[in-house]
Formats: structure tokens, C-alpha cells, sequence
């Protein structure tokens, strides 16, 4: 591969966003940006899920049979997606118990299953692997813009620090009950799509 | 890509799921102890909470020493001696699912819809002397979306509540979830579950409960935005504190006169 492993990192990033370019993952997006500390974790998981599972489908790619390829690359994902949720409920608890289900949900997260059909069986384990992590900041990315906005004007707090106290806490910020509720992240991310296509034309469809 | 051959595809489908289940299998058990150990913590946490007696830089462990676990009958109100149950080892909600631990609840008594209930619960008590200080009693039940878990502490005399805490629901964040607000949850402190003749009296109001006169001591705020939370939390309270919940328990320990 000509890439540098920057270049694979950066351009899935900006350039080539699995959420923003690509739409993938969207459901999950939607579903644990309310907090940022919830979107965090999620964006870890996800990282760590999609690299080590391109990495590993990359190893094993020339024993892999066409006909059952995608069968194999989802059983080598629903592996990772188990560990990550037993070893998050073994230290991780409190964090566990906020994601709740959104962690087993990784193995349906179609950036993960993209990634392994679309790069990782045609391409060498190092170079998988760092796409597997730009990937997952470029979803990270995107995630935590999100629930940015999401927290603070809804919950007017970052990370759970307060910093628009709210009303129903003596405070004066009256929270925005829309952004609470995980539709708003559609609106957010369709800003975000529009900014990044407006900043980079390359990324506008043609019709 | 691999060349086809008939076979291929079925060794390496078999060799893959055997690795993969042996890894995931690996994970599950080796770290089976610790997650349990995590779960245990924080159900004790929650039970501290509502007993008011959590505080910042103890050990659970240290602040849990004077609470007692004890094991009672639902339907009699009897505690249950050791020997019988293991209050350690004893998993109510399983017991629930079995036919000779639980039963299935009719339509007219399953107001909080659990659909079983289980024969026997377990209550925590503080004792001071040999009377009740608190007790602290776990209830679950329906919201919109989720059965909610929740500890709630009562005083010695068994009408007051010192302080509630919800501790698993799957409720909308921001809204129904609010259940697990901790100020809201205050808000519950001092309330009285039973009126002078005997019956559940708990309103959860729209906007603020009465700050004084004799509705004070029975109205509890209800969460904003989140009505048929609200309600599942109201259900709840009525089972539990009803004749199928831990009524004919209270009712023996004032005959016994053993608390405070």
C-alpha cells in the first residue's frame, strides 16, 4: 500500500468518515451520545473492536473461503464484542451499566463489518489494523461533537461536570428536552455531514 | 482469496467457531468472580444509599457491617432461620421463576406487573438494641419501558421513609430515568406510606408536593415528562407496601413489638 500509516489514519477521519462520507453506524450514534462520557467509552470499544478485528480477518484472509467469508469476519467480531463487554463489566462497571446493551450492539455496527469486507480482506494485517483505528476515531469523532452538544444543552454538563446549572437542580439553564431524547442526534450529525461536505466539496455526491 | 473446494469452507468455519468459543468461553468464566463481585458491591451501595448511611472514603463493606440480611416468608410475614435459606447465597429474582419458590400472580393482584413473585424476600435491617432502627426492603416493578429496582429504607416505625434509591431501570435518559436523580429521590425522605386508617396514601404530584399541611406528609414530586414512569414508581409502591408485598410482614413485627 502506498498509504502511510498517518495518511490511513487521518483521512478516515476528515476525509473519508465512516459516519459523515460513508453513513455507517448511525443507529449507535444515536443511541449513546446523551452523555459524553457514555460516547467515550463507546468510541474506545468500537476503536478497539474494529482494529483488532480488521487485524485478525487480515491475518487469516487467504484461508478464508469466499463462500462463507462473511459468517467468519462476524464470528471473529461477535468474539471481540463479548470480551470488550465482559472485560467492561468486570472493571468497568459503573460504565457498563450506562451502555447497557449499546456494547453487545458493536457487532452490528456496520462500520465494523465495512471495514473487514472492505479493506481488511485485501489488505496486510499492520495496514488494517491502522485502518481499523482511524476508522474508529473518525466514528469517535463524530460521536463526541455529538454528544457535546447533546450534554450541554441538554443536560448542561460536560463529561458530568455541571456547567449550565439547571433548572430542576435550583439553577437557571432550562434544559432542551429534544436534545435529550436520541432523535436530535439525527439533525446534529446531518449538520455535521453538511459542514464537513461544505469544508471539503470532494465529499458531495454527484447526481 | 482462497481456492474453493468442496470442504474448505467447512474446516475453517469449524476451526474458527471452536478458537472463537473457546476465548469467549476463557473471558466468561475468568472474569465471572469479579463481575460479580462488582454487582454485589453496588447492590450494597444502593442499600446504603436509601438507608442515608453512604458516605465518601469508607469501604462498602465497612459501612454495610451494621446492616443484617435476613430472609422472610411474604405471605406470613415470618423471617425464615438461616438453616433453611442462606441469605448470603439467596437469588430472589431466580426464586421468582421457579414453581416452588415463586407463583404466578393474577391479573387483579400483579398491579406492578411482575408477572411471578417470588415466596420469600430478603430485608435489611439496623438494629439498635433489640428494636427495628430501619429496615430496608427491596421492590421492583414496571415503568414505561423497564422494570425498575429500587431499595426502600423506612423508619423503626414502619410508615416513614428515610430514603429511597432506584438503582436498575432502562427508562428514557433525562426523563423517566430521572427515577435515579438523587435529589428527586431526597425528595421521598420523611414521607408517610400509610394514612391514620391503615392505607397506602402516596401521591406523586405534577410539579411540587405540598410543602405543608397534612398532604405534606404523602405527596412526593412526580418526574417531569415522564407520566407513565411516574405511575410505574406509584404501582410499584402500592404492591409492595400492599397485602402481597411486605404488609403481612409489618403487621407481625408489631405484634412482636420488635420495633422502634
Amino acid at each position: 500500500m502506498a498509504e502511510t500509516k498517518m495518511e490511513l489514519i487521518s483521512r478516515s477521519i476528515f476525509e473519508r468518515n465512516p459516519i459523515a462520507l460513508l453513513v455507517l453506524g448511525i443507529c449507535s450514534a444515536l443511541a449513546t451520545t446523551g452523555q459524553m462520557t457514555t460516547a467515550f467509552v463507546m468510541s474506545i470499544c468500537v476503536t478497539l473492536v474494529v482494529a483488532f478485528s480488521s487485524m485478525t480477518i487480515s491475518i487469516v484472509r487467504y484461508q478464508i473461503p469466499n463462500s462463507v467469508r462473511i459468517g467468519l469476519q462476524i464470528m471473529v467480531i461477535a468474539t471481540l464484542v463479548i470480551i470488550v463487554d465482559q472485560i467492561l463489566k468486570a472493571y468497568f462497571f459503573g460504565l457498563s451499566k450506562q451502555l447497557s446493551i449499546y456494547v453487545g450492539l458493536i457487532i452490528t455496527n456496520c462500520i465494523v463489518m465495512g471495514r473487514a469486507e472492505g479493506f481488511a480482506m485485501s489488505n496486510p494485517p499492520i495496514s488494517s489494523f491502522f485502518d481499523g483505528i482511524g476508522n474508529g476515531l473518525g466514528y469517535g469523532f463524530i460521536l463526541m461533537s455529538v454528544a457535546f452538544v447533546r450534554e450541554l444543552l441538554g443536560s448542561g454538563s460536560i463529561f458530568g461536570h455541571v456547567i449550565l446549572p439547571l433548572s430542576t437542580n435550583d439553577g437557571w439553564y432550562i434544559r432542551n428536552g429534544m436534545l435529550v431524547l436520541p432523535a436530535s442526534a439525527f439533525f446534529l450529525i446531518a449538520l455535521l455531514i453538511w459542514l464537513l461536505r461544505t469544508m471539503d466539496p470532494k465529499q458531495q455526491e454527484k447526481d | 482469496m482462497a481456492e474453493e473446494n468442496a470442504a474448505k469452507p467447512f474446516y475453517s468455519v469449524l476451526v474458527l467457531a471452536f478458537v472463537c468459543s473457546a476465548l469467549v468461553a476463557a473471558a466468561a468464566v475468568g472474569l465471572r468472580p469479579q463481575q460479580e463481585a462488582n454487582r454485589d458491591l453496588d447492590r450494597k451501595k444502593n442499600i446504603l444509599y436509601a438507608a442515608g448511611l453512604y458516605q465518601e472514603g469508607k469501604t462498602i463493606d465497612q459501612m454495610f457491617a451494621p446492616i443484617e440480611t435476613k430472609i422472610i416468608e411474604l405471605a406470613s410475614g415470618k423471617f425464615v432461620p438461616e438453616e433453611t435459606i442462606k441469605p448470603e447465597s439467596y437469588k430472589q429474582l431466580k426464586a421468582a421463576l421457579s414453581d416452588a419458590t415463586g407463583r404466578k400472580l393474577s391479573n387483579e393482584e400483579d398491579i406492578a406487573r411482575l408477572r411471578r413473585l417470588e415466596k420469600y424476600s430478603l430485608v435489611y435491617l439496623v438494629r439498635q438494641g433489640d428494636k427495628i432502627e430501619q429496615i430496608i426492603l427491596p421492590v421492583r416493578g414496571k415503568g414505561l419501558w423497564s422494570t425498575m429496582y429500587a431499595y426502600v429504607a423506612l423508619d423503626g416505625d414502619l410508615n416513614t421513609i428515610r430514603g429511597v434509591s432506584f438503582y436498575e431501570h432502562g427508562e428514557t435518559p433525562g426523563l423517566g430515568g430521572e427515577v435515579e436523580n438523587r435529589r428527586w429521590q431526597k425528595g421521598w425522605q420523611g414521607k408517610e406510606i400509610y394514612n391514620d386508617s391503615g392505607d397506602i396514601d402516596l401521591q406523586f404530584v405534577k410539579g411540587k408536593a405540598a410543602g405543608e399541611g397534612p398532604a405534606r406528609l404523602h405527596e412526593i414530586d412526580g418526574l417531569s415528562g415522564a407520566t407513565l414512569t411516574t405511575k410505574g414508581v406509584n404501582n410499584l409502591m402500592e404492591f409492595w407496601f400492599g397485602e402481597h408485598g411486605f404488609k403481612p410482614f409489618f403487621a407481625r413485627l408489631k405484634k412482636e413489638n420488635i420495633h422502634g
